[in-house]
């Protein structure tokens, strides 16, 4: 398991589900919504849109906040013809990608496609997260270092 | 004051043609793609996202590509990229408590729970220039791994402030003032101050550091925790109204540790100075946590000796674009100013020699 993961405030499944969709890398995330091969038809409520949203920090990391600076973010937001809704924002500039998450995530809350996307698009993507978080910790854990101080002279 | 001149359109055109040339270099090298610039120029990219202040390495090394390396042109191009942009509100504050730990030192306490983690560092490097780099073919890197999971890693700074020696950080919720969108008042407020530093030009800060380590100022801190990683970004879409993760983004963080001599209403404790960067720019977090540090003398009641201690000093003149787009100006035909001088200087001359002949004059 993680020791420092970021996954604590994913808690309803959907917003695990979106943070997931979101991590995704983009290729990765269109291959496997390719393969498959829903075409389910929708409205855009808000076509895909590149813009910019600031990134606050707490000063002192846990203070009070302020702005760090801004990151860029593509959004979209569409309703299947059953009426649900998609909703995407993703780091980054990639429309296509928001797209897809929004329909992903709309479908997701179908009882019909929820179960099949959730094992064939969801659980595959988090693993990966998972292996390349654990991976990048294997890494950084071999770094860890004891140190030991000298005695100095002048303290004899 | 310049003046508008017209013409010169044909030779500007040949000007950007021959840059276009020049960038590019040698054809018979091969182009550099915006991927490897990303890729491989890690830090410059995160030095050219830090200080233009808009997270996206691609952008940001495109940004590299166009201005043949130069981060300030870079710099520039990313700011005025991201003028074209709609803003989809404000991110909640970052948990960097929960950050996933690439790099954790602290040179205040050797042994810290969690332990110290070098990550991926120059620290310790010798500084020779390593001619492997330079022949051809890629080197195999043998990676040691160790598949224990890091122990929790608490702030180092908590452990002083479990003894109450320390100053607590501030708990204030109120909505940050945004300085892309207000004009800074002085004296600024720390959210105000620590926004600016963060989007500072690097070499300003370092420098600005260094003066007041050095004695012009009062600012000789212990690094107290330095940790870099990636960090889960949310945001609170209106759609929705519910949190949601849109990115998990790199960042290093610094708390430097300060004395504190105590006030009439204050014990003698340590205080803080908070730094962060996009990225792994270590050196920027740790100058943003110097000089964070440093503009607090006036509100801990310090003396406010020197420059690097003075707010309006130290935060209008950060900016590397506004800095270097002031210094440019002068390359601006200033034709009619220096016209007007050269008058003056002219007239003073011919005065002064008329009346040197006329004493001449006089004394004969």
């Amino acid at each position: 398991m993680m020791s420092a993961s970021t996954e604590q405030v994913a808690n309803t499944p959907r917003q695990q589900w979106m943070a997931v969709l979101a991590r995704a890398d983009a290729s990765q995330l269109e291959a496997r919504w390719q393969a498959l091969a829903l075409q389910p038809e929708y409205q855009f409520i808000r076509q895909p849109e590149i813009g910019l949203t600031m990134i606050r920090g707490r000063v002192g990391g846990s203070g009070s906040p302020f702005n760090m600076g801004e990151m860029t973010l593509t959004r979209c937001a569409l309703r299947l013809a059953g009426g649900t809704l998609g909703v995407a924002y993703i780091a980054g500039r990639d429309k296509q990608h928001a797209l897809t998450a929004a329909l992903a995530d709309a479908l997701l809350q179908e009882a019909t496609q929820h179960d099949r996307l959730q094992a064939e698009l969801i659980a595959p993507l988090a693993a990966e997260h998972q292996k390349n978080c654990v991976e990048r910790e294997a890494k950084t854990r071999a770094t860890q270092v004891q140190f030991f101080t000298m005695v100095r002279g002048e303290d004899e | 004051m310049y003046v508008a001149v017209k013409g010169g359109e044909r030779a500007i055109d040949n000007a950007h043609a021959l840059l276009a040339e020049r960038r590019r270099g040698d054809r018979k090298v091969t182009e550099l793609s915006v991927a490897q610039i990303q890729n491989q120029l890690p830090l410059a990219v995160d030095r050219v996202m830090t200080e233009g202040s808009v997270y996206d390495p691609e952008l940001a090394a495109l940004a590299l590509k166009q201005a043949s390396g130069d981060a300030v042109e870079a710099i520039f191009l990313l700011r005025a990229y991201r003028t074209t942009l709609p803003r989809f509100g404000y991110s909640e504050p970052l948990d960097t408590e929960a950050m996933q730990i690439e790099r954790r030192i602290s040179g205040t306490f050797k042994d810290l729970p969690g332990g110290q983690t070098l990550g991926a560092t120059y620290d310790y490097t010798h500084r020779l220039l390593d001619f492997k780099l330079l022949a051809e073919g890629e080197q195999p890197t043998e990676l040691e791994t160790d598949d224990r999971p890091l122990e929790p890693c608490p702030r180092v700074l908590e452990l002083l402030n479990k003894e109450g020696l320390i100053e607590p950080s501030p708990k204030a919720d109120a909505r940050p003032r945004d300085i892309t969108r207000e004009p800074v008042d002085y004296p600024a407020e720390r959210a105000v101050r620590l926004q600016n530093l963060v989007r500072g030009d690097e070499g300003f800060l370092l420098s600005l550091s260094y003066a007041s380590m050095r004695g012009y100022g009062d600012s000789h801190p212990f690094a107290g925790e330095i940790r870099s990683g990636r960090v889960a970004v949310e945001l609170v879409p209106e759609e929705l109204g519910f949190p949601i993760v849109v990115a998990d983004i790199a960042l290093t963080e610094c708390e430097m540790v300060n004395q504190f001599h105590g006030s009439k209403t204050e014990p003698a404790q340590f205080t803080r100075g908070y730094g962060v960067s996009f990225g792994y720019n270590e050196r920027k977090a740790m100058t943003v946590a110097l000089m964070e540090r440093a503009l607090r003398a006036e509100e801990l009641g310090e003396a406010v000796n020197y420059p690097t201690q003075d707010q309006e000093f130290v935060l209008s003149h950060t900016d590397c674009v506004s800095a270097n787009g002031f210094v440019s100006h002068l390359k601006l035909p200033h034709y009619v100013d220096f016209q007007s001088e050269l008058e003056m200087i002219r007239r003073l001359r011919r005065e002064t020699a008329e009346r040197d002949g006329q004493t001449e004059e006089a004394e004969v």
